[in-house]
């Protein structure tokens, strides 16, 4: 097949999701940006947000004539112990963090830009994703083109010090790009503000069959044929598991039948997960239709069948950066009860495509009412499906970027006009 | 024959880095910030994810009713029209008047939670020609319910902002084809598109058009609502 074809056929099927559309403005656009040099920078090939989204967005690109690439920075365990506590202390947590991590973060980015250097000062705009890779810029002093830091992290409440430090590798930035305004730091440089992504053609959120879904389900001895509720998200305090059990166990009062699954995994680096999956399993330990899945790894597919197989969908998070298992769910015509906070409230609607809660006894009231009326789960999902598909698939986050990379060659004036 | 140039739009969105806790802050923000944002504010939260049909219709008013819970500032605020105001200065005149007045109504000053101040953005419009022109209105049928949000949010709002006489480009095109196409004009300039999305403006538009040429307007363009798959032509 050559490449050509490959890549409309590519084309073809993000718009039997997204719509014709949303595809042809993005031809549109990017036809102004063809063959444009654009390299992405993060540190993992695989797992993580960022890595999904890559994975979609840099075949999308291509697609649409840039010369779109994806480089990995490789790091020292000394490095990642230090961006994990840069990843903590910008989401608040005060904490110091010794000197050699911070030198091994500089000396680690020193090293990869003598292989890198020739590709990102060739490039005509180049993506840093998180603090991993910002120091690459100092490292670069004939750059061509334009820098974009890309925060995917909520820097609403950093802990000042580390800011302070790792602000000063952002400054000569030309752009940074946050997921929310609530999550953005004042720059010296333009701030774009561009929510993240699904992409409907990954494994965890293509159509899967219901008999497929039945059969994973099969796996974990839950029953298919009684009313299910899910949480697919981390044992962490701030995604508040233990309410969850709460909320079910009010509404199982009502809907003797209900089950609900709790799955996801812990952090190796986060002490505090098994602690709060051992909470978890305590408060779940006299009924057996509370299935804790915890191992971990669980594959995309299963993941899908999960979500897809749930009738309802929970992420009653306490505090929340932009919930993508959110998204996931609602694109599976799923009514999500999630937490009313963060991102949540710009992912969901509240009434129209789930409800936005503060209490298990608001997430319970939800539950009730959902399993009454079964009509509204259907109606509910298929608002939230369309609102996922309008707004929140990787269609709609690469118009963004190319959106913003033609304001970044023009001078950021309020109206840029193209022939 | 003037033909139709269909265009279309994107935004970038631009923090400005300026926020608001209090209605009194909101008051003193608006003073100076960017007038973008002040136009980001009332006509870009149609490009933006929000439900078939909204409670009010600009920034500034959902955030007193969701997040000060301040009704009669949110109504106040929800009730100006900004296609009236032929330059965004006498528009930001008319916002700080409203809000003064609500201050000097009320003794108790209203707080948004932390985590519900209000953000000022501005947009960066990106406008592309889709190289499509249309030759005679009747092509509009065929044409609209194909076209994007961002075509539909460049002719149908932004133009008020463009257009000397604060209309929609469609408007604009046939008025200047003659006296035929009055009643089409005037069933056009009754859509108020303060309360709808851009889905549904398009239908609604889409639907006039099938209707005035005599096209069977159900089999061209889906019914207004959430969750139903737009139906396109081919």
């Amino acid at each position: 097949m050559s490449l050509e074809t490959r890549d409309q056929e590519l084309l073809a099927r993000y718009a039997e999701h997204a719509g014709l559309d949303a595809v042809e403005q993005l031809r549109q656009l990017a036809d102004r940006l063809t063959g444009l040099k654009v390299v992405h920078v993060n540190s993992t090939r695989r797992g993580g947000g960022v890595a999904e989204i890559l994975e979609a967005m840099i075949p999308l690109m291509r697609a649409l004539g840039l010369d779109a690439s994806w480089e990995v920075i490789e790091g020292t365990q000394d490095f990642f112990a230090c961006t994990k506590s840069f990843h903590n202390a910008l989401q608040g947590k005060a904490l110091q963090i010794p000197p050699d991590q911070l030198r091994a973060y500089e000396a680690v980015n020193a090293e990869n830009a003598k292989r890198l250097r020739p590709v990102l000062e060739a490039a005509d705009v180049v993506f840093i994703h998180d603090p991993q890779p910002a120091p690459l810029l100092g490292h670069c002093a004939v750059r061509q083109g334009k820098w974009i830091w890309r925060c995917h992290i909520d820097l609403s409440h950093p802990y000042r010090p580390v800011w302070k430090h790792l602000r000063q590798f952002l400054l000569g930035y030309d752009a940074s790009v946050f997921s929310l305004d609530a999550f953005a730091q004042p720059m010296p440089h333009p701030v774009f503000l561009i929510p993240p992504s699904i992409d409907p053609l990954s494994e965890k959120n293509l159509p899967l069959d219901p008999a497929a879904a039945n059969d994973v389900l099969g796996e974990f001895n839950i029953d298919h044929e009684r009313p299910l509720v899910a949480q697919i998200s981390r044992f962490d305090r701030f995604k508040d598991p233990v309410g969850v059990i709460a909320a079910y166990r009010m509404a199982k009062e009502y809907v003797p039948s209900l089950q609900l699954v709790l799955a996801g995994g812990t952090a190796a680096d986060d002490p505090e997960g098994e602690a709060v999956l051992k909470e978890v399993r305590e408060a779940a330990s006299d009924d057996s239709d509370i299935h804790v899945l915890s191992s971990g790894h669980y594959s995309d597919r299963t993941i899908n069948a999960l979500q897809s197989a749930a009738d309802i969908v929970l992420q009653k998070s306490l505090r929340e950066g932009f919930g993508l298992t959110v998204t996931e769910a609602m694109w599976k015509g799923k009514p999500v009860i999630g937490g009313n906070t963060g991102g949540i409230r710009l992912q969901l609607l509240d009434h129209r495509t789930g409800f936005l809660v503060d209490t298990p006894e608001g997430a319970a009231m939800r539950i009730r009412y959902l399993l009454s009326e079964r009509h509204r789960i259907s109606q509910i999902g298929q608002a939230a499906r369309e609102l996922v598909r309008q707004n929140f698939l990787v269609t709609r986050h690469l118009r963004e970027y190319l959106t913003m990379m033609v304001a970044l060659t023009h001078g950021l004036e309020d109206r840029i006009e193209l022939g | 024959m003037l033909q139709f140039a269909i265009k279309d739009c994107a935004l970038a969105i631009v923090a400005t880095g300026r926020r608001a806790q209090t209605l009194r802050e909101m008051r003193s923000v608006l003073r100076d910030v960017h007038p973008g944002s002040i136009y980001h504010h009332f006509w870009g939260t149609l490009l933006r994810p929000q439900p078939a049909e909204r409670e009010y219709n600009n920034d500034f008013a959902s955030w007193c009713s969701q997040s000060l819970h301040d009704a009669p500032a949110a109504e106040r605020l929800a009730v100006i029209d900004p296609a009236r105001y032929s330059n965004i200065e006498d528009l930001r005149q008319e916002l700080s008047e409203v809000i003064d007045e609500r201050l000097d109504e009320t003794e108790l000053m209203l707080f948004a939670r932390a985590d519900q101040q209000f953000h000022f953005a501005r947009s960066v419009t990106v406008v592309f020609d889709t190289h499509k022109v249309l030759a005679h209105p009747r092509e509009l049928v065929d044409a609209l319910p194909q076209m994007s949000v961002g075509s539909i949010f460049y002719h149908f709002i932004d133009a008020r902002k463009r257009e000397p006489l604060r209309r929609d480009d469609f408007q604009a095109w046939l008025s200047g084809l003659g006296s035929e196409y009055a009643g089409l004009i005037e069933s056009i300039a009754g859509i108020d598109p303060y309360f709808e999305s851009l889905f549904v403006l398009r239908n609604r538009l889409s639907e006039i058009l099938a209707r005035h040429f005599g096209e069977t307007a159900s089999a061209k363009v889906e019914r207004p609502g959430p969750g139903r798959p737009r139906v396109l032509t081919p």
